[in-house]
């Protein structure tokens, strides 16, 4: 026990009483990782819910042939809005806020490696949503799909702001994600607690480690994708023009060189919250840790080079296709690694199907679904009839809807009562869970039938005489249900905060460091930083043999709960950095430099450059902020 | 608060503030890497993507404007008819040269030596500005030859590619002339020497950027293009580009 014979010492803190600030300039000015978690969380659920909107409009266009419901034009501003909503608008940072709220107290720290950027972040995703989000004022939401192939998105054909809205935008988008990413490298490398080997990391922080590693190496090829755009559509080159020299095939490369790891920067941390999940509620501790970090690892290793398999229909010749293919196939094997491992870990375990079980199983199943039908698509000459079918919209709903959206969900209900200090009720929490999955299957299995039966994506609505009606009133009516789980689910929330039964420390008997600490916990987390000795540390504590199974409590070593709960009782009071306007304030200049590149009005000549008063301002504002930012003494 | 025993980041060894160093010299980390180098590190792996998309978008096109003009289409000048190579190779040089000052301020800082540390620092900047005052100088002698942003793929992609560099370069001028600053008012103690070297990690990479766009850009010649570029032709069409 010699790794244990040091206590953790309780470092002499100045006893100050300091109430937690309220009020609404607390929480602009904030950079505690758990406020900030949750305004990430709360933002991103909002837009969840307005993308879910959009497909609800989508899916009242589609519910019968020849609908005239909406014009053709706004049904390509929905499908385009519904796309990045979703994408770059919830899900991901959906994942930012659960990584920020659960990763430090995971690994026994305080806050992220750098707080002032991390509100930086949370301000700049915020202000690239709004700016995408207002071109539905000015009635020039985009529409050219989300992945806004060239050439329509170059000036002959697409004329208007609406291109501009979303290029800008997402630009705006990429900078949160980046700046977010590499605090969480930062902050898992060096901050972990003594005792917290790479090795010992929950898998959550893991897949946060590798899903920010993916994040900066895949951003920078949209970066410069959206700035050829930018120049194309602004400075009048042809990058994209074949007319000009250009080749719009280099879109396409660089957006899916950046899009694939997308699609895995969307669903690890899925994958991640249920490796989460699973073990607590099988009471079993997850089953080949190892192999799941070095499969999380390979998947994003080998997501890098798969991109080309969504350009199978491009025609770049039997070579590239075969090898895309191939190394798409390949991905299959650490997935499949993945699934087995928590199949293994439920496994003869004492389950408990709580809410968060429910969803973190009903992953597992619905994943393996489009995992199946990603496989089908590897196949060049499968993916060839089915290139731009319903088939497609099946298959990445499957991933990001039934993997993703079901992990965040699960996620909720998990750590819900951590954030909150108050349980969610299980009885609605049920209904909101099989509400869910019916209604996602209803919406979206059908799909597969529309697909192989040729209804193309994208298409406004379709004949009398095609025979998709019945199905896509089925989905339709799916989509209805689906929407009606989300009310459930708000009321559920409503119910949790207003009457919500005390959650206490550790309500599901949990192995992670997080449940040692009080619900919410205090904002410097952990009063004295704690000392890990085992992977599965609080049931080392409660256990002894870090099996939650085993029963046999272990009185002899120190358990981290007890260490925080005499600490906090002892009223230390962590001096914790002060709270900083400037990542709020540089955000804000960042978000006018974008609004200036879109309102060209009024405008200041200087020479050959035709700057928008808007321009100058938020690059002066930038530029005073951040060295305002340097120079602040932190705390 | 500033008599408060430990700040949250001091305690945690996390450099986001700039006296961390009061407290220690090697402020802990789990790594013992200190958290800002780290983040350098990782802002340039992703600046290395960065200008790799760049990079690649520049050989995608490379060649297009001399085919293009030989076959009678696209306009002119085009790379071989306009590029200096002995010019660039000075102003390179400039360049290289200043990564040599750089590491000279880095050492004065790390002695203490706070006047070499600002002469050193200057020059970096100096070198820098001249390097700068090169690439101006170029890009208006192309638009004064014919060559605009606009007028072919080459001058798409050339002034692109450079542009971004030079912005990078610029962003590094500012910020060595801030440290210069700093150091003026007393701000860069000897124990805070790790912000120069972040600096200078971003400087350096900046011109290790300027090796690899100057070869390919500038060295690689035009005229023969078929020979030359046969292997990255044939990596192109193996990616549908070619």
């Amino acid at each position: 026990m010699a790794s244990i014979a040091h206590q953790p010492q309780i470092v002499p803190q100045p006893v100050t009483t300091t109430k937690p600030a309220t009020g609404i300039w607390s929480w602009l000015t904030t950079i505690d990782h758990k406020r900030i978690g949750l305004m990430y969380g709360i933002s991103a659920f909002f837009f969840l819910l307005l993308g879910g909107f959009e497909a609800l409009l989508i899916r009242a266009q589609l519910a019968q042939p020849e609908n005239d419901l909406i014009s053709a034009q706004r049904y390509n501003e929905l499908f385009t809005m519904h796309g990045t909503t979703m994408i770059f608008l919830a899900l991901m940072p959906l994942t930012s806020g659960f990584f920020n709220y659960v990763m430090p107290l995971q690994i026994g720290a305080r806050d992220v490696a750098f707080p002032r950027l991390n509100a930086f972040s949370l301000w700049v995703f915020i202000f690239g949503a709004i700016i995408i989000n207002i071109s539905w004022f000015f009635n020039e939401a985009p529409n050219q799909g989300w992945y806004g192939y060239a050439p329509l998105t170059g000036t002959a054909w697409s004329p208007g702001r609406n291109v501009d809205f979303w290029m800008i935008g997402i630009q705006v988008l990429g900078v949160a994600s980046m700046a977010a990413s590499f605090n969480f490298v930062v902050t898992i490398f060096n901050l972990r607690a003594p005792g917290m080997k790479m090795m010992r990391l929950p898998i959550f922080t893991w897949s946060t480690l590798i899903v920010s590693i993916m994040i900066i190496f895949a951003f920078p090829a949209i970066t410069v994708a959206l700035l050829l755009l930018s120049f194309d559509r602004y400075a009048g080159t042809g990058f994209y023009e074949v007319a000009a020299g250009g080749d719009p095939l280099l879109w396409q490369h660089l957006f899916w060189v950046f899009g694939h790891p997308e699609v895995y920067i969307l669903i690890l941390p899925a994958f991640g919250i249920i490796s989460e999940i699973i073990p607590v509620f099988s009471r079993k501790p997850l089953f080949g840790y190892s192999v799941m970090v070095y499969a999380t690892i390979a998947i994003a290793f080998l997501g890098f080079g798969v991109w080309a398999h969504h350009m199978f229909t491009v025609g770049l010749g039997p070579t590239a296709n075969a090898v895309f293919a191939g190394a798409t196939m390949l991905i299959g094997i650490p997935t499949g690694v993945k699934i087995f491992n928590w199949v293994g870990t439920m496994f003869r375990g004492s389950l408990r199907f709580t809410t968060a079980m429910l969803f973190a199983v009903g992953l597992v199943s619905q994943f393996v679904i489009g995992g199946l039908s990603g496989v089908m698509h590897a196949v060049v000459p499968v993916d060839a009839q089915q290139n731009d079918t319903y088939f497609i919209i099946a298959h990445f709903h499957y991933v990001l809807f039934g993997g993703t959206v079901f992990g965040l969900l699960a996620g909720i209900y998990f750590w819900g009562p951590k954030a909150f200090g108050k349980m969610f009720d299980e009885r609605i929490g049920k209904w909101h869970f099989w509400l869910t999955f019916v209604g996602f299957n209803l919406t979206f299995f059908p799909m597969h039938f529309l697909g192989l039966a040729g209804m193309p994506r994208r298409y406004f609505t379709y004949a009398e005489d095609s025979g998709w009606g019945p199905w896509n009133a089925v989905v339709s009516f799916g989509a209805l249900v689906l929407g009606f789980s989300f009310l459930v689910f708000l009321y559920n929330i409503y119910k949790m905060v207003r009457h919500g039964e005390p959650a206490g420390d550790d309500p599901w008997d949990a192995a992670t460091l997080e449940w040692a600490i009080s619900s919410p916990p205090p904002a410097y987390n952990f009063a004295v930083i704690p000392t890990v000795t085992h992977r599965d540390q609080l049931w080392w504590d409660k256990y002894g043999d870090e099996h939650g199974h085993a029963h046999v409590q272990n009185d002899d070593v120190p358990k981290t709960a007890e260490i925080q709960r005499e600490a906090n009782a002892a009223h230390p009071h962590v001096h914790l950095p002060n709270p900083s306007y400037f990542p709020l304030l540089a955000a804000a200049g960042l978000g006018t430099f974008a609004l200036g590149m879109l309102f060209m009005n009024p405008a200041i000549t200087i020479g050959l450059l035709h700057l928008p008063v808007l321009v100058i301002v938020g690059v002066a504002l930038l530029i005073f902020s951040v060295y305002a930012w340097a120079f602040e003494p932190a705390g | 608060m500033a008599q408060a025993v430990a700040t949250l980041e001091h305690a945690h060894g996390a450099g986001d503030i700039p006296h961390a160093a009061d407290h220690a010299d090697h402020p802990p980390s789990s790594t013992g890497l200190d958290s800002r180098k780290l983040l350098m590190w990782l802002f340039l792996a992703s600046d290395c993507m960065f200008f790799g998309s760049l990079i690649a978008m520049y050989m995608i096109y490379r060649g297009d404007a001399e085919r293009m003009f030989l076959a009678g289409q696209g306009a002119g000048p085009v790379p071989h008819e306009i590029l200096d190579i002995p010019y660039t190779s000075i102003s390179a040089f400039v360049l290289l040269m200043s990564s040599l000052t750089m590491v000279l301020a880095l050492a004065s800082i790390q002695r203490g030596n706070h006047r070499g540390l600002r002469i050193w620092l200057g020059a970096t900047a100096a070198l820098g500005l001249v390097f700068m005052g090169g690439q101006f100088y170029e890009f208006t002698a192309f638009y004064h030859e014919g060559l605009g942003l606009t007028t072919n793929i080459f001058s798409n992609s050339f002034f692109v590619l450079t542009g971004f560099h030079g912005a990078h370069v610029t962003i590094g001028i500012i910020w060595l002339i801030s440290l210069v600053i700093v150091s003026l008012r007393g701000g860069l103690r000897q124990d805070q020497a790790m912000n120069v070297e972040i600096a200078g990690l971003y400087w350096h990479f900046v011109d290790i950027v300027w090796i690899v766009i100057f070869t390919l850009v500038y060295l690689i010649p035009y005229d023969d293009v078929t020979t030359i570029t046969e292997g990255a032709e044939h990596a192109l069409r193996f990616i549908g580009l070619g």
